[in-house]
């Protein structure tokens, strides 16, 4: 780069605004589609971990193993079944998103306080409603603590998938260093954080909403 | 099933034929330069992140800044970071080092703070209590209480760089993540899926290091309730 270039040209991104949208649409589904398929998996997976506890070590370590895979080469793994499409980029994040996810569902059941779950059985819940209307509710500020690391992480690891055609707003990172041009790639930055941390504070917002008697804060490590 | 064993095929046919094991382009040069990324910025991260997380959980100064830098830190795209530092800085290691460094120090800082933090207070007073110096308190208690989540930061920051590392090949670094960026522009597939083979088989090592290290060096006493990520 040579020395005169700023580090952002700020006519570039008003010149190219129509087609920062559409890309940031892109990656916001390639990003958050995974979290929601996470989401669907890992409930029913925590259900049955919480209810049988010796099948939640092993879920644990495959979870932990599959966390471990580098994305590059989990993408280029599925590259030869799934072609270089959104699939390839959206199946890896999906398997990401267990790692946090399940333990949270299982944690979050653990957290519903025995006495609660007595009442629930003593009016007469059977084990699904009991599951459904009782234990879920409660843990749902532990399970939102989770999909708020999911999220944020899986946002912000979509930009890999460009390696392979399908990065969302990853495009203006590799387009960026092949024009040796810093301003797309300081702009997918800021706006892949935005994205990142505004989905953060509107799952926030949504928690207090969905548990209006808990006011308490959740931490996330 | 027969794709998967021709998949197999590919990756032992690529590892086994000799032009792999020598010179520049070979296995174990790469995996050396992806070993000394990876150290030596794990090793610079655990420095500041130890350091900083031991102070503010010892003295409960700072709390806040630590929780705010990790969850910024987490929504950093890190493939944009590497990419952008070498787009200002130009090719070299150096830089691409410290920004790896940059990446792995939230996990290990927020893991850490977290774990001397929730130390029970009446253990640490108990230690003060015995005649403990500060600094033996944060040694030789809040330390050893701390270890499951301390290695867990550890452990997640050794796979954030591990895999960061391998994108590093793209703007131009050597590492193991050059087989697969090169396979790819050269839709060589055999390099690509040889080259992912060995990267997984790294991360797996590096997950059962830490899983043996936590065995050995955790106090049995605190297993029962070592938590996980």
């Amino acid at each position: 780069m040579n020395d005169s270039e700023p580090l952002i040209r700020w006519g570039w991104i008003g010149d190219h605004a129509g087609e920062l949208a559409d890309y940031t649409g892109v990656h916001l589904r390639l990003g958050l589609l995974p979290v929601l398929f996470g989401l669907i998996i890992s409930i029913p997976l925590g259900i049955l971990c919480h209810r049988w506890r010796w099948l939640y070590p092993p879920v644990l370590t495959v979870n932990n193993i599959l966390y471990s895979i580098p994305s590059l080469a989990l993408f280029m793994i599925f590259v030869k079944y799934t072609g270089l499409t959104e699939r390839t980029v959206m199946i890896p994040l999906t398997l990401y998103t267990l790692s946090v996810l399940v333990p949270n569902v299982v944690d979050g059941l653990a957290s519903v306080p025995e006495p609660v779950r007595q009442a629930a059985i003593a009016m007469g819940f059977g084990p699904v409603r009991r599951v459904v209307q009782v234990e879920l509710p409660i843990a749902v500020p532990v399970v939102i603590a989770g999909v708020r690391v999911a999220a944020v992480s899986s946002i912000s690891l979509v930009a890999v998938g460009q390696l392979i055609g399908q990065g969302g707003l990853g495009y203006y990172i590799t387009r960026g260093l092949q024009l040796d041009f810093p301003t797309p790639i300081v702009t997918a930055i800021a706006l892949i954080m935005l994205l990142a941390l505004t989905t953060d504070a509107l799952l926030v917002l949504a928690q207090r909403l969905l548990t209006p008697w808990s006011r308490s804060k959740v931490t996330t490590s | 099933m027969n794709d998967l064993l021709n998949q197999l095929r590919l990756v032992s046919d690529w590892l086994t034929s000799s032009q792999q094991w020598h010179g520049a382009e070979g296995i174990p040069q790469r995996l050396l330069e992806h070993l000394t990324y990876s150290g030596v910025s794990l090793l610079f991260a655990a420095l500041i992140g130890l350091t900083f997380g031991l102070l503010v959980g010892h003295t409960g100064r700072g709390a806040f800044a630590v929780a705010s830098v990790a969850n910024l830190a987490r929504a950093i795209p890190t493939f944009g970071l590497v990419v952008l530092v070498v787009t200002l800085a130009g090719l070299s290691t150096t830089p691409v080092l410290i920004a790896l460094t940059a990446l792995a120090v939230p996990p290990i800082l927020i893991n850490t703070f977290e774990g001397v933090r929730g130390v029970d207070p009446a253990t640490r007073d108990a230690a003060r209590g015995v005649g403990m110096t500060e600094w033996e308190v944060l040694v030789k208690v809040e330390v050893p209480m701390a270890l499951p989540l301390i290695l867990l930061g550890l452990r997640v920051a050794a796979i954030q760089i591990v895999a960061t590392a391998t994108v590093a090949a793209y703007p131009g670094l050597g590492g193991l993540g050059r087989f697969i960026v090169d396979g790819l522009s050269r839709n060589d597939y055999e390099l690509v899926i040889g080259g992912s083979t060995v990267v997984v088989v790294l991360a797996l090592l590096v997950q059962i290091a830490f899983t043996a290290l936590r065995r050995v060096i955790v106090s049995p006493g605190l297993r029962v309730s070592a938590s996980r990520s």
